[in-house]
């Protein structure tokens, strides 16, 4: 039987259904009574200028680039660790070459200055 | 039908039609959005097939990682919000007919072939044993090569994007 | 099993007895179960929130030599609810162009990603939702999508301060993801076992002690990914106006409060069971009950300690952020899981005393080291000061300028 994966459905079905549920109530609860100038986007208190779309830094993208190497080199990463106490010396190492590998790109990286902000 | 089929249906047709949904969709956010719900039923279907490691490990990488990734290049990228003209190009009676063509092709010769009706080994109540993953990963007789190589390669990628990432910077100015 | 030793076991029994007396098949009492479980597990933690704001802003007060709320119930316990009260019946102000199946769905998301780390935690031996394979990763994967949805209150909500805001959150919650995975891979090491069932009675010697720079760096990074002082650059509540909570009103925003204070929370239980041995205690195998009050104690003095930094520490900038994670904590639990993978397995295994002074001299030894890199990294490239020299003040009436040593300064020149 699926016990497991049934509760955490059984779990994300509760926990999406509870705040809907309190954000429905609310719903009902509240006044509804909308303005052309309540309804207005908010800007500071000034009126928006321009679409709503600005151009974005570059920067976003190369964090999110890294970010998804190092992701997939923690899950390769975990079962290892979970084998850890079941390796020889011999498995340790092959670990730690495959970290020491990484790491030597997060170095390139940093050196090519490309996780400054701006 | 027992109750893991009628599961396996409905979370079959969500992905498909998810997927249908991303690729029609005129705005490229809400195709990305609809990109997190496919994966999110890929997950649901690995989940169907008892084990643990891996719909997790594909809710992490691909919506934590791979789909945050698109949704931030879809906002880098101008020209977001507009997206006009028709989804179909003037060929599509021409894609229609090799995809329908195809699917029947996969379907006969999948349904022929015997490795398809073979039962696959029970996983245990408890999950799947990830120590024997780990150990087969740094056995030298089993996946140790493809697990330092995979190293490499994540390397390799790391620096191809940075490097795509900077000249991007220094074309900017 | 007694009632005392153990309620919830014994309340789950008593309850599977009388359905299955009741003649109802084996599958739909597990379901049940499961649902009533899971049910009172979710509403005890959103009514948990309740009190954990009343408890930080009387602690917030102290600190900040006043009271905090006093004046509803004793001790103004009923604040909150009197809060709650009014934030139900606020009305919900859809500003014109958003995306509505976005920005409603996002606050459900942003507490449901939260609340589902609450299924694989063993509250004692017994209490527990399910022993999960691979909670550890399970966690991982229910925070990212908690950033799908920062993404999607930013974008639906057609602001322009929104959009950059949540992109800026969503930054800082993946860049604070990756020391936060990697120094996981400590206790999971140390265990054997991805599932925090077998985490925690991997601990009779508590992690704390065999990784503290682990414990040290996946504090600083789940802090960090909660969004919370020092790191609330992205919700600021005096700069930025909200940061991509702006347009939400009434409960939508209610539920993006009740998400953070229950975050952080969440952080401070698996901090807990991760490093502080969870549930492990004298005597609490035996009486899961008092297993659950070491939980909780060990529970509560991280959250204080959480509070604690939010009420005293001035906010990080992002560039200051940044480079923390990436130039100093990445790299340094990346080390620490080498040197503690090949240290720990060259020690002997049963002399626990010897392990813990050898893997309390290595942390201790890389942090020594670390530091002296980052000092010598700054030396070669000091960080700009943003503000060079005093800026001309106005004259303070002399009276009072007699009395500190910056008004002498302003006085003086």
């Amino acid at each position: 039987m699926l016990n497991d994966w049934l509760y955490i459905g059984i779990f994300a079905g509760i926990s999406i259904f509870l705040p809907a549920a309190a954000i429905t109530i609310a719903g009902i609860l509240g006044p509804r009574k909308p303005d052309l100038l309540k309804n207005s986007i908010y800007e500071c208190g000034i009126e928006t200028v321009g679409t709503t779309w600005v151009q974005f830094k570059a920067q976003y993208y190369v964090y999110t680039l890294v970010f998804l190497i190092f992701d997939v080199e923690t899950i390769l990463l975990y079962p290892w660790a979970v084998a850890y106490h079941q390796m020889l010396l011999f498995g340790v190492i092959e670990g730690v070459i495959f970290i020491l590998i990484l790491l030597g790109g997060l170095l390139y990286t940093w050196r090519k200055g490309a996780l400054e902000w701006v | 039908m027992a109750v893991i089929q009628i599961v396996f249906i409905l979370v079959a047709v969500v992905t498909i039609i998810s997927a249908g949904m991303v690729v029609s969709v005129r705005s490229m956010v809400h195709a990305a959005l609809w990109l997190v719900l496919a994966l999110l039923g890929v997950a649901a279907l690995f989940a169907l097939l008892q084990v643990r490691f891996f719909p997790v490990v594909q809710v992490l990488v691909y919506i934590g990682a791979i789909a945050t990734l698109i949704i931030v290049a879809v906002m880098l990228t101008r020209q977001v919000m507009q997206d006009v003209g028709s989804q179909l190009n003037s060929n599509w009676w021409l894609a229609a007919f090799v995809s329908v063509t195809l699917f029947i092709g996969m379907v006969w010769a999948l349904s022929n072939w015997p490795g398809m009706m073979t039962t696959t080994r029970a996983v245990p109540p408890g999950g799947e044993d990830i120590v024997a993953f780990g150990k087969a990963l740094t056995d030298p007789a089993g996946f140790v090569i493809p697990f330092e190589v995979a190293s490499v390669l994540l390397l390799g990628a790391l620096i191809g994007a940075i490097f795509l990432a900077t000249e991007r910077k220094e074309k900017q100015g | 099993m007694n009632f005392l030793y153990d309620p919830v076991g014994f309340l789950a029994e008593w309850l599977r007895g009388l359905l299955s007396t009741w003649g109802i098949p084996d599958v739909w009492i597990t379901f049940m179960l499961f649902l009533v479980g899971a049910g009172l597990l979710a509403t005890g933690a959103m009514v948990l929130v309740v009190f954990l704001i009343w408890g930080e802003r009387k602690v917030i007060g102290r600190v900040q030599d006043r009271f905090g709320p006093n004046r509803v119930g004793p001790w103004g316990i009923f604040q909150t609810f009197a809060d709650l009260l009014k934030i139900f019946t606020k009305e919900y102000i859809t500003p014109t162009g958003v995306d509505i199946v976005s920005y409603n769905l996002a606050p459900i998301l942003a507490v449901a990603s939260v609340l589902m780390v609450w299924a694989v935690i063993p509250f004692s031996i017994t209490f527990y939702g399910t022993d999960f394979n691979a909670a550890v990763l399970y966690i991982m994967a229910v925070g990212s999508i908690g950033e799908v949805g920062v993404v999607m209150a930013g974008w639906g909500s057609n602001n322009k301060y929104a959009m950059l805001a949540a992109f800026r959150a969503v930054a800082q919650l993946i860049s604070y993801e990756v020391p936060m995975v990697l120094s996981l891979v400590l206790p999971v090491m140390f265990a054997g076992s991805m599932s925090l069932v077998g985490i925690v009675q991997s601990q009779p010697v508590w992690n704390i002690f065999l990784a503290p720079l682990g414990a040290i760096v996946f504090l600083i990074s789940s802090i960090a990914e909660v969004g919370r002082a020092p790191f609330d650059l992205t919700e600021s509540e005096s700069e930025l106006v909200a940061g991509f909570n702006i347009e939400y009103s009434g409960l939508k925003f209610g539920m993006f409060y009740v998400a953070d204070f229950l975050h952080a929370f969440t952080i401070s239980l698996l901090f807990a069971t991760f490093f502080l041995g969870g549930w492990q205690g004298p005597g609490a195998a035996q009486f899961p009950f008092l297993g659950f009050v070491y939980y909780v104690l060990k529970t509560g003095c991280v959250y204080f300690l959480t509070v604690l930094m939010r009420a005293a520490l001035p906010r990080f900038r992002i560039d200051q952020m940044m480079d923390l994670n990436w130039k100093f904590l990445t790299p340094l639990s990346l080390v620490l899981v080498m040197l503690s993978a090949l240290v720990y397995k060259i020690l002997p295994k049963n002399m626990v005393f010897l392990q813990v002074i050898v893997m309390v001299v290595l942390n201790v030894l890389v942090y020594v080291v670390a530091d002296w890199l980052l000092n010598y990294y700054e030396k070669r490239n000091p960080r700009p000061a943003v503000v060079n020299e005093l800026r001309p003040m106005a004259r303070f009436p002399y009276a009072v300028a007699q009395s500190s040593s910056v008004s002498k300064k302003a006085r003086e020149g």
